[in-house]
This record gives C-alpha cells, structure tokens and sequence, in this order.
C-alpha cells in the first residue's frame, strides 16, 4: 500500500523537477531571472482569492478531462470534445434563453440539452467507426472544424441577438437557468470570499461527474466491460461483450460529458452566461493533456486540473513585470511530457519486474526449465494510455 | 499497431504544447526587451513629471493633499498575441509607450492566453492599484463591462466597443471615412475596373471598412466592381491571423481581373501583399493596407506593391485616453475618432498616391464639411 503510494507520487513529483529546470533554463536563456519569476508566481497564486480563481479554472478542465479519458480507458481517441463542448454550449445557451421555466428545472433542462448535442455530435464519430470503420482520431478532428463553422453560422444567422452590436452571441440565459456562486455555502463553514470574489457555481456538478465516472468504470458492469475491451479486446469479445456497440456507447458517453465542459462558464460564471465570441475555445484541447496527466483516474484528472489551473493562475502577473508569460505554456508542456516518460519508464520497470518473479516462480514450481516466454508479454502492451 | 498509435498520439500531444510555448516564445522576445528600456526611460521622466504634478496641485491645495504627487498608472490589456503582432495590438503599444515617455505615467500590461482569463487578468491590474484600465479590441466587452460595474473607483476605455458605463469610455472609429478614402485611391487607380476586399471575420466592425471602400471606389468610378470576400465568420476570429487564406483570396481576385485589394484583416494582409507580389509587376497590381502605415512595416520586396494604408490610428486613442486622464480630464462615454478628429486617414509612405492625393484630399474635406455621408455598416 505504502509502496503503490510512493510509486504514485514519484513521477508526478520528478515530472515536476523536470519541468521546473526546462523552464528556468528557457528564463535564463532569454535574460530573465528564474528566481525573480518563480517567487511572482508564488506571490500570485499565494492568496485566497487565487486559490478560488484556480478552482473555478479548473471545474471546465476537469469535466473535458474526464470526458476524454472514458474513450480512452478503452483506447478511443476523442479528439472532437473541443467541436462537442462547443456546439453543445451554443445549443443550450439558444435553448436555455429560448425557454421560460422555473428554476431547478430549468438548469435540468440546459444541462439535458447540452448533453444530448453533445453526445449526438460524437455519435457522427462513433456511427462512422462502426459502420464504416473510420478511425475516430481524423473523423473528431475534422467534426471539430465542422462543428466550428456550423456554430459560427448558426450564431451569426439563428441564434443570435440582435441587441448587440459588433459581436454576434446569443441571448443572455436568464437568472432562472444561472447557477448562484457557491459563496453563501462557503460563509456557513466560515470562510468570507469579500466582494467580487466568487466560487461558482458549478463545482458541485463537476465533483458529481467524477464519482459518476468513478462509480461507472469501476463499480458497474458496464464499466467493466468497456475497460476489458481496452485492455483486451479479443477477451473482451470472447466474455461476451460486443465490441462495435461498446464502441458506440463508449463514444456517446465521452460526448455526452463533453457536452457539458462549457457549463461551467455559460451557468456559473456571470461574465458568460451566453455563447459567443468570448466564449473559451480551446478547453477541450486541454482535456486531452488532463486525461494523459491523470492517468484516466478521477482522482488524478482532479490534481491534474488543478495543476493546471494553478500554473495558468501563476503565470497571470508575469508580463506585468516584463517576464514572457509564455513560461506557462512551456511549464505546462515540460511536465507533461516528462510525466508520460516517467510513466512510460515505471510500466516498463513493473512488468519487467512481474515476468521476473513470474519466471522465478515458474523455475521454482517445474524445475526442468522450458525456453522462457518473452519478457513483458503482449498484455502488457494492450493497456488503455496512460494506465499503468 | 496499438502501442504505435498510443506513442503517436503521447507525442503528438506533447509536441503541441512545446511547440507551442516556442512559438509564442520567439514573438515575445524582442519586445520585452524593449519594455525593459522603456521602463528604464520612464524612470527618468518621472522625476519630470513630478515636477510638474507638484506645481499644478500648488494652486489646487486640497487635491495636492488627497493625492501623492506622481503620475497616473494605466493597465493595458492587449488582445490575444499581444505585443509583436505588427498591427493593431502594437498601435495600442506605441501610445502606451509614447504616454510612458511623456508622461511618466507608470504602465502595466497583460495579455489573455484564450481560455477564458479575462476577467481574472483585468482584477489583477485593478488590484494592482492602476487608476485607468484600458482595454485593446472588442473583445474584452464582457469583461470590462463587469470589471466596471465592481470597480466604480477605477476608470475604463475599451477600444472598437460601446459600453454604457459612467466610469467607461469608449473609443470607436469611423473605419467607414479612412476606408472610403483608400476606396477613392483604388477607384483612380484601378486600370481594369475591378478592386477586392478582404475582410478578417464577418462582423459589424468589419463590414464598417468594407461598406466605406466600396462607396469609396464607387465615388471615384460609377462603374467599378468590388469583389468582397471574408476569412471566417465569427465567433470563428481564425481570420484575423491567417496570412495563408489572405494569401488564396487575395489571389483568386488578382486572378478574377482585380488589380488592386484592400485587406481589413490583421495578420492576414500579409498573405494578401504576398498575392499581390506573384500577381504582377509593381505598378500593375495593388494592395491596401490597414490600422497602421504598413509601408513601413513590410520587408521591401513588398513596399513596392502597397499604394497606401487605411490608418486607424489606435495609438492617438491610446495616448490621449492616457494624456486626458493624467491631467484629470477623463470622460466617461464615446469618443468618436474620425476624419475631423484625426482618428482615421490614409497614408502616403512610397510615394505612389502623390498624383491622386489632391483628389482624395478633397473627399476627405467634403466628408469632414458633412456634404458627403459615409454609409456605415449599421446604416
């Protein structure tokens, strides 16, 4: 137990070193101080009103992250959660301001819809694969241009409202689909945010997707097979579990999470509440290196988020003081590309290991040695990314 | 065939962000360093300004005591790209840098990354205790407008964008007027009757320089043809920076018999200059540039190709904003940067709209005089 949570803790913390170095060389390099920038960042996210910004940051991060990751607990490859997200943020925000419903039912019905677009829009992807085996990787890249264009079109010639100028958006969702900020929760455990500090409010929600997630994977039948499948596909199908319909539902699921990336910001944060040309646009991108990061776990797509967050916030002062802020990106890149060769290294150490003992047992149990089977084994090579 | 595709996908995406970050890197470089001289001059002017400060709050006691006597701080918060985009962001940066010189008015700056930061990065220079924030590109509306409903102590200006705020101004051009001179420029100039326009995105902003141009052209020539095409259509804004889809565009027209195009899209105008190289001889065919005098900013190879530029003088918005609220002069509303006002013009680097510039000089008088309405895209 012990061992697994010092196994679990070494890479992150040796992908972090190594992106702290890559990053205070390329500081140095370009004539800035790593010392002077890295105590800013500090400083920066040394506060309670960071610590809020981060997690609010992180809520979106989150829900692409794990929308991402169940395709990829069976070797699915969603690159098209940024198109899904999109359009299904257009969709609900045209259709939350379109409707007059009481509270409850109406954030229901945003969300509903969200997640229907979303996993609809996948579904293109998912119908392809199985009927006409298409791989999903070019089929979501290229839905995410189609999906782009289509919601700039239906924003400038449907959905959009016309007591705006210059900007083409659509109508603001009314207060009755908004999700309040979760500051009053907060005073109640003690903590005042002060004005213009806001938790918001769609927290809740995402810590809901993660167990759903949880509890699906791990702790249903369902989540079983579609994990089977990625670890074993020839095992799976001979267990009983079709293969082509795994493949679908798989897909739907990740687009119907994938639907809801954008809820946080168009329910809960009350610079949106529409969809438009402010919008954020690349979230789901983010998710793909969130999956990769926590290893397609809950728990770890959670502190990879929050990583995340934290260095987007860190960085938020640099070029206030004349440091390139660009460091952000590359802090981010460095760690995760040292974290996917730490857990590269650490499989390969593991099931070196595991056919060691495997073979030691064997010589102990049938002493005339047969010609030993090669190390490591196909198994271990099927496993879903990042899984370890 | 499993494990080659997983690798694949590991790299592809670690490469993205590493690519990425050098990117972004490479455009930052040089003009950090110029910041860093410039923070370095205005330390120097301070002092001077102080000076200043001080004798003017002699004759005003009470605000002498309110008040420290030292110049005002501005944030400016550029749009996406930031400093180095050779365009509209670096005219925001040179009235920025011009009114750090002048008046030793302390600067901050910050750019957004995408995802959603805006907010948060225009709390920080607030909190940061800058007295003017000003916001560079529509784009930041939203935030702004919140950040000034919170912030009633601190001053506003958002570029390209109206906000109906008591502590917000709102800096507009009549990209309509500067547009319809370079229209009359290419509607003298054109040889075979036929001119393009490029616009970047598909917006109202847009439409403003496209709309002018044409009834530029066509006030000069009755029967010329304008060829309109745009890049993207928002909230897809790819069309600001893509010099490739310029480049297409802009050739098609030359093809399609224009032989001369305006292009009212940032980092895409380059693409369309490049067209308009590989199209013919200097002489035979134009390009329009736009926002800042970019005659002077291409490499020479394409000087020759550029006949004039729409200037949207972005930079005199910035320094006077900046200027007005140092001498305690701010106003709250919109402020209209036209022809009369100087906001708006076209240029003359190159020499190339000499013969025709008492022509257009004299359109520009009429517009000015109000005997001639531009039409505007909301018209």
């Amino acid at each position: 137990m012990f061992k697994r949570i010092a196994n679990a803790l070494t890479a992150p913390l040796l992908a972090a070193a190594v992106a702290i170095a890559v990053s205070s060389f390329a500081l140095w390099v370009s004539g800035n101080s790593p010392f002077t920038a890295f105590s800013e960042m500090w400083q920066t996210i040394d506060s309670t009103e960071s610590v809020v910004v981060i997690i609010n940051a992180a809520v979106p991060f989150y829900v692409a992250g794990v929308a991402v990751a169940i395709g990829f607990q069976m070797n699915l490859f969603n690159i098209g959660a940024n198109g899904q997200y999109q359009l299904a943020a257009l969709f609900a925000a045209a259709a939350g301001a379109a409707v007059s419903l009481p509270a409850p039912v109406h954030v229901a019905f945003v969300l509903l819809v969200a997640i229907v677009v979303g996993g609809l829009w996948a579904a293109i992807a998912g119908v392809l694969k199985v009927t006409r085996n298409v791989n999903e990787v070019i089929s979501t890249i290229m839905l995410n241009y189609i999906a782009i264009g289509l919601s700039a079109f239906l924003v400038a010639e449907y959905f959009r409202n016309e007591a705006v100028n210059l900007v083409a958006e659509t109508k603001p969702l009314p207060p009755s689909a908004q999700l309040p900020a979760l500051n009053r929760l907060l005073e109640v455990v003690g903590i005042d945010l002060g004005e213009g500090v806001i938790l918001q409010g769609f927290l809740p929600f995402a810590i809901a997707i993660g167990i759903g997630y949880y509890l699906l994977l791990y702790r249903s039948r369902f989540g079983y097979d579609l994990r089977l499948s990625g670890l074993n596909p020839a095992a799976a199908q001979s267990a009983g579990v079709r293969p082509r319909a795994m493949v679908l539902k798989t897909i739907i699921l990740s687009g119907c999470i994938a639907g809801l990336v954008g809820m946080s910001d168009l329910m809960a944060d009350p610079q949106y509440h529409k969809y438009g040309d402010q919008f954020p646009k690349t979230l789901g991108f983010t998710g793909l290196a969130l999956a990769l990061l926590g290893r397609n776990h809950p728990g770890g797509i959670a502190a990879a988020a929050l990583v995340w967050a934290t260095i987007e916030r860190a960085t938020q002062r640099l070029s206030i003081i004349g440091i390139p802020q660009e460091i952000g990106t590359i802090l981010q890149g460095s760690f995760l590309l040292a974290a996917v060769i730490v857990y590269e290294v650490i499989r390969r150490r593991n099931n070196e290991r595991t056919a060691q003992e495997a073979s030691a047992r064997a010589a102990q149990s049938a002493p005339p040695p047969g010609p030993p089977g090669p190390p490591g084994g196909p198994a271990g090579d099927a496993r879903p990314i990042g899984a370890v | 065939m499993r494990k080659t595709k997983r690798f694949a996908a590991l790299a592809l995406t670690a490469s993205l962000f590493v690519v990425a970050a050098c990117g972004d890197d490479e455009e930052e470089g040089t003009p950090t360093t110029a910041a860093a001289s410039e923070t370095t001059a205005a330390a120097t002017e301070t002092t001077a300004a102080a000076t200043e400060t001080t004798a003017a709050a002699a004759t005003d006691t009470t605000a002498a005591a309110e008040e420290p006597a030292e110049a005002a701080s501005v944030g400016l918060l550029f749009d996406v790209t930031g400093r180095g985009d050779k365009s509209f962001n670096d005219a925001a940066a040179a009235g920025l840098d011009q009114a750090v010189a002048e008046f030793g008015v302390s600067a901050s700056e910050s750019t957004p990354t995408g995802d959603g930061d805006r907010a948060e990065r225009l709390n920080l220079l607030v909190d940061d205790g800058n007295e003017l924030v000003i916001g560079v590109g529509f784009l930041w509306g939203d935030a702004i407008t919140a950040g000034a409903a919170e912030n009633a102590e601190t001053s506003f200006a958002i570029i390209d964008s109206v906000i109906d705020a008591p502590n917000v101004a709102s800096l507009i051009f009549a990209e309509n007027e500067g547009s319809f001179l370079v229209g009359v420029a290419a509607g003298l100039k054109s040889q075979t009757g036929k001119v393009g326009f490029i616009g970047g995105v598909e917006n109202d902003l847009i439409r403003n320089f496209e709309v002018g141009f044409t009834a530029g052209v066509l006030a000069a020539n009755p029967d010329a043809e304008v060829l309109v095409q745009y890049i993207s259509q928002p909230p897809d804004f790819s069309g600001f920076n893509d010099p490739a889809k310029g480049k297409e565009i802009a050739a098609a027209m030359y093809a399609d018999g224009a032989d001369i195009v305006y292009s009212a899209a940032g980092g895409s105008g380059l693409g369309a200059f490049e067209a308009a190289k590989e199209a013919g001889a200097p002489g035979e065919v134009w390009a329009i540039g736009v926002d800042s005098d970019q005659y002077n900013l291409v490499s020479a190879d394409l000087q020759p190709y550029i006949l004039t530029s729409m200037l949207k003088k972005v930079d005199v918005a910035v320094y006077e904003t900046i200027k007005a609220f140092n001498e305690g002069n701010f106003q709250a509303g919109v402020q209209l940067f036209n022809l009369e006002s100087g906001g708006v013009g076209y240029s003359t680097s190159g020499g190339f709209v000499d013969d025709i510039a008492a022509q257009i000089d004299e359109f520009a008088a009429q517009i000015i005089a109000g005997e001639i309405e531009v039409p505007s895209a909301s018209s």
